[in-house]
């Protein structure tokens, strides 16, 4: 495994704006079939590292290599075309727009002569719904549905779905299941998994420690724009995740903390302000 | 096909036309056959139908443009201007006209794709705009606020003839227009980048959909087609005057929301604004085949707008519960 070539691969990438350095010597590596999880607590760099990837913002420093070779986006555009494909946290989908015109938007299926083409609805439903199926979402079955009547999971699937029928091979999830409930997260813990074992280099963003550790086979922990771990499956346990992405406070002693301040105060917890610095 | 012309944006305008048109049968006693036939509301609605639909385009796609209303007598005064007063042919008033409507649509798109203004404000800015050019241009080449010209009766022909019983030639304009429109938007796949370009503009842009290009497009085109609306009124009267074009911006703007136009974007249809804006004619224009004191009409508009725009609101959030037209069966 370790001598395969990564399809994505950063190398001691640095990012900054003007004199704030966002990102310090990123080194990370994803094969085929393979999901990175990338941990951290908000405002540790993952949009910066995510946006880099995207093509949105290019390195300062470092180098980003697509199947060994180095690569520099200039555009999102570059990457797409390289197949690197980002899913947002909403799905980057159109809520006013039935399933098979959303899945198509920008690249409609056509029938007719020019200037009578017109849109194929019906083969761009059928393509679009069998895609999702595919992907074990069978609920969806009708492409006329509007893509804004579907649950978030569902979105997302239809997002990741619509990114691998275009030929994505990485694949990079923003929090796809932060404002998600249990099931509808198991969703598209699924689906991530199902692109895992179609052979994509997936790239998970997460705070869900649990949600990162039911996919992941390679785990980093970002904090204050640089890695500050940088592990395998099995090699930690879900407490010690948790601790190493609230930036090196453990849990537990945090908790401590606020029951020591509770016992001395009549039971009231510590005031939020006073914490968000800490 | 025609199940995709009646797509359920347009449900909430239809209910609406068939409202009014009862409300006017019941209170206002009005002979259905007389009104049916009469050209007024028909010249109404083709006049403000040919400008609502691009209109109703740059909403879809999440814009708004209400230079238009400056656009009309820009083009009447332009054609009356070049044909009427300098005595050139009339061929030359229309290309001077239609260039006018692209170049002012150009400046509105450009203002809105280059600047974070929103585009309410650049047409805006460019409406007052184009109305101190008219009125200034007119004073300085005529002297007059109000221009003759003699068309040649080709251009009598086909844009400012009276067919039948005096129904303008315009409508056909109007519903030649509506079809071409419905065309591009509902089947073609330009509209669907309208429709994603309104959902969301930068997930549009991430799928290579050429957005600012299109932006600039539809602005043209909404100008443009005011230009056309102004140039056939000025070859009908055989004048044209300076006037603020306010008015029309504001019966455009209601036909296009009682259409079913989402006025955020992302949602609407040509059917709906179609219907929509023969409702909103009715509205005004039928008002004179009542009992009831035309002086109403506003306070009806004002109703009709509310009504219809509540109904919009309902039928779009079932369509999000219920999926597509058919029902759908429980999922297993």
């Amino acid at each position: 495994m370790s001598n395969q070539t990564p399809v994505i691969e950063l190398r001691n990438v640095d990012k900054s704006f003007g004199p704030i350095d966002v990102l310090h010597e990123i080194s990370l590596k994803v094969n085929a079939g393979e999901v990175l999880c990338l941990l951290g607590d908000n405002g540790a760099g993952k949009s910066t590292l995510i946006k880099t990837l995207a093509g949105v913002h290019s390195p300062t420093r470092g180098q980003i290599l697509l199947d060994g070779k180095p690569m520099r986006f200039s555009r999102p555009k570059d990457a797409q075309e390289k197949g690197i494909a980002t899913v947002h946290q909403f799905g980057g989908t159109f809520p006013l727009m039935t399933i098979g015109r959303s899945f198509f938007a920008g690249v409609e299926p056509t029938k007719g002569i020019w200037p009578f083409k017109v849109f194929d609805r019906s083969k761009a439903n059928q393509i679009a719904v069998k895609a999702v199926q595919d992907f074990g979402i069978t609920r969806i079955d009708d492409g006329d549905r509007l893509v804004g009547g579907l649950s978030g999971g569902e979105r997302q699937s239809l997002a990741i779905a619509r990114a691998v029928h275009f030929g994505a091979r990485v694949l990079i999830l923003d929090e796809p299941t932060a404002a998600l409930g249990v099931k509808q997260a198991a969703h598209v813990l699924r689906i991530v998994n199902e692109a895992k074992r179609r052979g994509l280099a997936v790239i998970f963003i997460t705070h869900q420690v649990m949600h990162a550790m039911a996919v992941g086979d390679h785990f980093a922990v970002l904090i204050r724009g640089a890695i500050a771990a940088d592990f395998r499956k099995g090699e930690k346990s879900r407490e010690e995740i948790t601790d190493l992405m609230a930036g090196g406070e453990t849990m537990s002693d945090l908790e401590a903390q606020i029951e020591g301040y509770m016992e001395t105060h009549d039971g009231h917890p510590p005031q939020v302000a006073s914490q968000s610095d800490a | 096909m025609i199940t995709s012309i009646f797509r359920r944006p347009a449900t909430a305008s239809i209910v609406s036309l068939a409202m009014i048109v009862a409300f006017y049968v019941f209170f206002g006693g009005v002979d259905l056959g007389r009104m049916a036939g009469a050209a007024s509301w028909l010249n109404f609605a083709a006049n403000l139908g040919i400008v609502a639909v691009p209109v109703g385009f740059l909403m879809i796609a999440g814009e708004i443009d209400i230079s238009f209303g400056a656009m009309i007598p820009a083009g009447s005064m332009a054609t009356a201007i070049i044909s009427g007063h300098y005595g050139l042919p009339i061929g030359y008033a229309m290309i001077a006209v239609l260039a006018m409507g692209l170049l002012m649509g150009l400046i509105n798109g450009i203002l809105t794709i280059r600047t974070t203004v929103p585009s309410l404000i650049v047409s805006l800015g460019t409406l007052v705009a184009m109305q101190g050019v008219i009125l200034a241009s007119s004073k300085v080449l005529t002297g007059k606020a109000s221009v003759a010209l003699t068309a040649p009766d080709w251009a009598k022909f086909a844009f400012g003839q009276l067919i039948g019983n005096g129904h303008q030639v315009i409508i056909i304009w109007w519903l030649v227009a509506t079809f071409v429109f419905w065309f591009v938007l509902h089947m073609s796949p330009w509209g669907n980048w309208i429709f994603a370009m309104g959902g969301d503009k930068q997930s549009a842009r991430n799928a290579g959909i050429p957005v600012n290009r299109l932006t600039i497009i539809l602005f043209m085109l909404s100008a443009t087609s005011a230009a056309f609306v102004g140039m056939c009124q000025a070859i009908l009267f055989n004048s044209a005057q300076v006037s603020g074009g306010i008015n029309i911006i504001f019966n455009v703007i209601v036909s296009v929301a009682v259409g079913g136009t989402l006025l955020t974007g992302g949602f609407g249809s040509v059917a709906g604004i179609f219907f929509g804006t023969i409702t909103f004619a009715i509205v005004n224009q039928g008002i004179y085949f009542t009992q009831i004191d035309r002086n109403w009409s506003s306070l009806i508009i004002g109703i009709m707008l509310l009504l219809a725009v509540g109904m919009n609101e309902s039928f779009r959030s079932l369509a999000f519960s219920a999926g597509g037209r058919k029902k759908k069966t429980k999922p297993s």
